[in-house]
This record gives C-alpha cells, structure tokens and sequence, in this order.
C-alpha cells in the first residue's frame, strides 16, 4: 500500500558551532519522505525545517555541520536489463565538496527556494541558467539543451518561451522567476523536489497558481516533494504527510488528515487554535495564542522543548526528560510524555 | 463618472444604519499619488506610475478598516498618503479634529501638519528595521514625548514603563537595545511607540505580517484590546484576508490603483460583488485538508496589470473570467450596489459570485 521510501532521515543532528555556542539546529531528527508523495514539514522560524533540506543536499552554511545521524536515500535507477532497482547512499556521510553529492543535487534532488530573485542569478538570462543545469547533468548538446529548456519554460507556464529565453531575471514578475526556479529543478527529472517556503514571498493568487503548478508537475513527472512551510493552509493543501517541527525536534508526524483532525501533540493543537481562518473566525471571538515565545537557540529549555509554553505541563516529568517518539500507528508518531503507556 | 461614486459613497454611509451612529474620522476624496518615470540626463518624465489613482473612502470614529490587496496594489502608498509621509499628487484628506471640524491635510505644511502627527500614527511591517539599532526601548519609546513635549525626565520614565507594561513587556527592560527582543517583542515595542502620543488614528501596515503563527495570535489580540481601552481607530493595511476578516469591520478591495470593491467585513466575504474579491478569497489556502477536493479553486491568469502601463478598460479584465466585451473599453465606476456595499463592476448586479461561508467552505 505504502510507497517504498526514497528518503530515510534517522537521528539527524544539525549543529552550527559558534563563538557564542553551539546552535542545536536540528537536534535528532527521524522522518522518511515516499516516492511520489508530498511531505509538509511545518514550523515557525527557528524551527529547524529549512537546516534540515539542507542537510538532505549536504548545503548547510558554515559554521554547521552534520554532527550525527543517517540521510538514506534509495536511488532508483534503471539497470540494463530494464528493471528498477534502488541502490541506498547515506548522504550524511558524503563529503559536501565531493563528486557523488554534486551528482545528486541537480539531477536526483533539487531544491527551489524562498526569495527567487536572490536564488537566480542576476546577470546571467534565464536561458543560460536553465540550460547550464541539463549540459551539467546530461551529454545533450547545445541545441537539445535549448529546446530541452524552452519545452520546460513553456511546460511550467511562461508564456513565450523562446523570448523570454533570452531575458534576465530582473524583467519578470516574482511568480514568473519562481517558475524559472520549478522549471530548472525539474531540468533532470529528479526524484525529490525539495521547495523551501516557495510560496512565501509571492501574492496570494500567485501561491494558487504555484501551488496548482507544483500539483500538476508532480502528477506528470511523479517526483516526491518536501515542502517547508509555515503556512498551516497551504500544508493542508498540498500534503499527504506532514512533519511538525518545534526547536530543532519533530513534535509529531502523520498523514495529513490525523495531523489537522486528531492532532496529539500540545503545540501542533495550540497552532492549529492560533490561526485566524476564513469563515470561521467571522465571529470574531478571540485567536487562541501560544504564550510566551520561541526560547533562544543558545537557552534551550531541558527535558521537552515546548514545556515551558505547554498547558500541560507535567512539573517534574516534562523538564527532566526529554520525550521519545512514541508510536500511535503506521507513519504516526508524537513526542509528548502524555501519551506514554504506564 | 467619478463625483457620482464619491456621492455615492456618501450616501452609503449614511443610509447604513450602524454606521450613521457614528462620526466620520477620516474622509478620503479621490487621493491620488503619481510617482515619475524619468529618463535621460535632463530627468525628463516620460510616464508615470499611477500608485493610487483616484480612491475615495470613509473611516468612522472606532472602527477598524482594512485595505487589502496584492502587491503593487497602491495599498501602502495610500497609507503612506494619509500619514502624509509622501505628497499627494491630487485629492483630500479630511480629518476630524478634537474640536469636531474637518481638517484637510492634504495642503499642509510640515510645520502645520504637526499637531496631526500626534494624532495619527503608524505600525509599520518589519519590527527589525523599523527600530533604530543604537536607541535603547526607553528612547524609541520616549521620543516622541520628549519631542513633543508632553513629558520629560522621572515622569517620562513613568509613561514610558506604563506603555510597555501596557503591550505585555517587562518595564524593567527599558533600558535594553531592540536586538535583545524577539520578532514579536519587537512589534510590541513598535506599537508602544505608536501609542505614547495617544493617537485617535492609527494606520497599521501590514503589522503581523513577518511574525511566525503563534506570535501572530498574540499581536492581533493585543491590537483589539487596545482598541477598546484606547478608544481607536484603525486603518489596517494587510496582503491576507484571514487576519483582515478577524480584525476588520469594513474592507476596502484595491486593484492596481483603484477600488474594486467596498463593504462590511461579513458581507464581502459572504457574497463579493467583484470578480478580483472572489478569486482572492478563493486562492486562500483553507486549514482544513478534507476541504481540498470540495472547492474549485479559481486560478487567476497572469500576473497584476503594471500601474505605469494598466490595460483599458477594467484594468482586471485580461484576468476576469467574466469579461465581456464592454470591460475593455469602459472603466467601470465604483457605485453602490446594496446599501454599503460598494463595486467597480459593469455586472456587478448580474453576477453571483462565490464567498466563503461560516463554516469555511466556499459556497
């Protein structure tokens, strides 16, 4: 029933050594992301969501690091006599300047990110920076690579392709150099599409476009995709399963249905209380909020990261240990000592 | 066209039976603000970007008002305008004094708008650039008290912890630099500097916009509070509708420049009259996933028209999936369609377009 796993993260540890001290960023972090499927992982700033993507593509910043932990990926490739079969390569082992990675990013998993105009580059056109993906990873030739690149403009919804070939990021609109981005991801047909926050940046009727975009192109191309939001909406819109990031931890994982119908975990309650929704909130009673804050990076708090904003607080329990994953079904996992057997 | 959508527009206030309660505060007529295309060494004009191009609309004494629209929509530059933090171009800003009379701010000068600025003031989006870095809370806060004159030394000191005990920050920090302040701690600071002058209009630009969810909820809880025990009004400036529909009495729509739509915050979003209101509303991602396959999502095609270079016509109609053939040759003015509810649709009456109804379906 299930999708075999093309992406199996267990106890990843993220780590950004400072002068200040050491940045648990992601700090043991277990989840897998399924062929085909789209994986939601949500949380607010500082949660650990993007560092993670990037451990995948081994493109943390410096001063981070992978400090432990595995990244399986199970590579599918055709071998000769046509079958599919799946060779397995620990990513957080690979050396981050090293060739295997440098194969992988662009052709297996490629990324898009938040701000497209940052993430293109400004003085080279649109074309250039398309193709320059295809001739990296493929032997086309020039010409192929162009047509390659211009079907792909035009399959991502450019109108005119072959003329905006030839323009440079500043002369298009935020939604149309976000489709630049989808459509040099997608150059190689990777396995897994990794968008940090890709809608954040555009207007509301511009997410709906990217967001039906992202859809169809799945459908068609049959990528997994990790999105990294915090947007509780779009998550509803486009996941299967969700992952609930708070302070470098997952708070709690499942299918998308149980996380916003039956979700167990304290914060990702209180989250889904605090948002204003169409409709619903017309009658204007008041948001429900979380109190306090995000606790500093360097001041993390012991035992379970949310405890001091929980309002079920265990003295005594909830401040020394800090809670495991505790299993509730296939996929479904919360780390909240309330839900531990007696 | 347009004297008839402003008397319009008067007319609409007065025949609202809620609204007749209450006095008009702000009074916008037909603001406009152009800003220059210029090329060439001798800066010649060659075109220009018309940011805001003639709206008018009416804010009451308490109410919350909301300006929505998408970027570029000349949103914040009509907040801008009424701050007078830029010059108009054409138009009137009216506004009611302590003493009951109607000001036009609009021709003043710096000097006389003074008194104003005590009055109306402004929370602005970024809390990381909108505090100055190297000024502790106690002067970001105080400063315009000391400048104004209303207060100095212990007794400043004294407002200023009040203030801040007021927004939920600890007083004792006030000698503290913003940097030692989280996102959400730093937008408290923002507004206390807002209210130290206890302002009558506060225009509020995308004001919870960079803050992560949960903080969110807090700040938009914080701003209605105050608005009771402070007794003020708002002009919300804000890109997303769920937080317009939690806050907002009445929405005013804009569309490259111009007004598409006006109306009480439930009516707009229960029954839109504009085409644009309709597929906003419907592009915003509901929080519910057993949603997802029940409403048709209206995808808009292409991008916001340029305001340097806006089509003919409707300037939403290479968008509208009604258009006819009138849209790209009339403007359509924006008249009042039922009592308070005002459109800038030729079929604004012939349409029945989609909102969203209590349960958060779209119906």
């Amino acid at each position: 029933m299930e999708s075999p796993a093309l992406i199996e993260i267990k106890n990843l540890k993220t780590h950004f050594f400072l002068d200040e001290g050491t940045v648990q960023a992601v700090n043991g972090v277990d989840f897998s992301i399924h062929q085909h499927k789209t994986l939601c992982v949500v949380g607010e700033s500082g949660c650990g969501k993007s560092v993670t993507a990037r451990s995948i593509l081994q493109i943390v910043d410096q001063p981070g690091r992978i400090v432990e932990g595995e990244i399986l990926f199970h590579r599918p490739s055709r071998s000769d006599n046509g079958s599919e079969t799946t060779e397995t390569i620990d990513l957080a082992a690979l050396n981050p300047r090293g060739r295997e990675i440098r194969a992988i990013r662009g052709q297996d998993i490629s990324m898009i990110f938040q701000e497209p105009m940052t993430s293109l580059s400004p003085i080279h056109t649109v074309g250039n920076q398309v193709t320059e993906a295809i001739k990296l990873h493929t032997d086309m030739l020039d010409d192929e690579a162009k047509e390659h690149s211009i079907e792909l403009l035009r399959r991502v919804g450019i109108p005119r392709p072959e003329e905006r070939f030839d323009t440079y990021p500043f002369e298009l609109s935020g939604g149309m150099r976000q489709r630049v981005m989808i459509a040099m991801a997608l150059s190689c047909n990777p396995a897994l599409l990794i968008a940090d926050e890709p809608t954040t940046a555009v207007d509301v009727t511009t997410q709906a476009q990217i967001l039906e975009l992202l859809e169809e192109l799945q459908d068609e191309f049959g990528m997994a995709i990790m999105l990294i939001t915090h947007d509780l909406g779009v998550v509803a819109e486009m996941a299967d399963d969700v992952v609930v990031m708070y302070l470098g931890q997952v708070a709690e994982r499942g299918d998308v249905d149980s996380i916003f119908h039956d979700p167990k975990h304290p914060y990702t309650q209180s989250l889904l209380k605090s948002i204003p929704r169409l409709g619903v909130s017309r009658n204007r009673q008041r948001l429900d909020s979380i109190r306090g804050m995000v606790p500093d990076p360097y001041n993390r708090p012991t035992g379970c990261m949310f405890g001091p904003r929980c309002d079920h607080f265990m003295p005594g329990r909830c401040d020394a240990i800090n809670p495991p994953a505790i299993p509730l079904g296939p996929g479904r996992e919360v780390h909240c000592l309330l839900y531990e057997e007696e | 066209m347009s004297a008839q959508s402003t008397n319009g527009f008067e007319h609409a206030t007065e025949t609202n039976g809620s609204a007749a309660a209450k006095d008009v505060l702000l009074d916008v007529r037909n603001l406009r603000k152009w800003f220059p295309i210029t090329s060439g060494f001798f800066r010649r004009t060659v075109g220009q970007v018309k940011a805001v191009d003639d709206i008018s609309f009416q804010v009451l004494e308490g109410e919350t008002v909301g300006l929505v629209g998408e970027s570029g929509c000349g949103k914040t530059t009509a907040g801008r305008c009424i701050l007078r933090a830029y010059d108009l171009t054409a138009g009137q800003i009216l506004y009611r004094d302590h003493d009951r009379k109607m000001v036009d701010l609009a021709p003043l000068t710096n000097n006389e708008m003074k008194p104003y600025r005590q009055q109306v003031r402004m929370i602005f989006q970024d809390p990381f650039n909108s505090l100055n870095p190297r000024m502790p809370v106690i002067d970001i806060v105080g400063d315009p008290l000391r400048i104004n004159k209303v207060a100095a030394g212990k007794e400043l000191e004294d407002r200023v912890a009040s203030l801040l005990a007021r927004v939920g920050l600890r007083p004792e920090y006030m000698r503290r630099y913003p940097h030692a302040f989280s996102g959400g701690e730093r937008q408290r600071i923002g507004i206390a500097r807002a209210l130290a002058l206890d302002p009558r209009l506060v225009v509020a630009d995308e004001a919870v916009s960079a803050l992560d969810v949960s903080v969110r909820a807090q700040i938009l809880n914080l701003i209605k509070d105050l608005q009771e025990d402070f007794n003020l009004t708002y002009l919300f400036v804000s890109h997303d509708l769920s937080v317009i529909e939690y806050i907002c009495d009445r929405v005013v729509v804009m569309y490259v420049g111009k007004i598409v739509e006006v109306a009480e915050t439930e009516e707009l979003f229960a029954q839109p009259l504009h085409p644009y209101t309709e597929a906003l509303l419907s592009a915003v991602p509901n929080p519910d996933p057993r949603m997802r396959r029940q409403k048709a999502r209206i995808v808009l095609e292409g991008d916001v028209a340029d305001p340097a270079n806006p089509p003919s016509g409707c300037y939403f109609h290479p968008r509208c999936r009604y258009v006819q053939e009138r849209c790209s040759q009339e403007t359509p003015a924006l008249r009042e369609i039922s009592p308070g509810h005002l459109a800038a649709c030729h079929y604004a009456e012939e349409l029945t377009l989609a909102g969203v109804t209590a349960s958060g379906e779209l119906g």
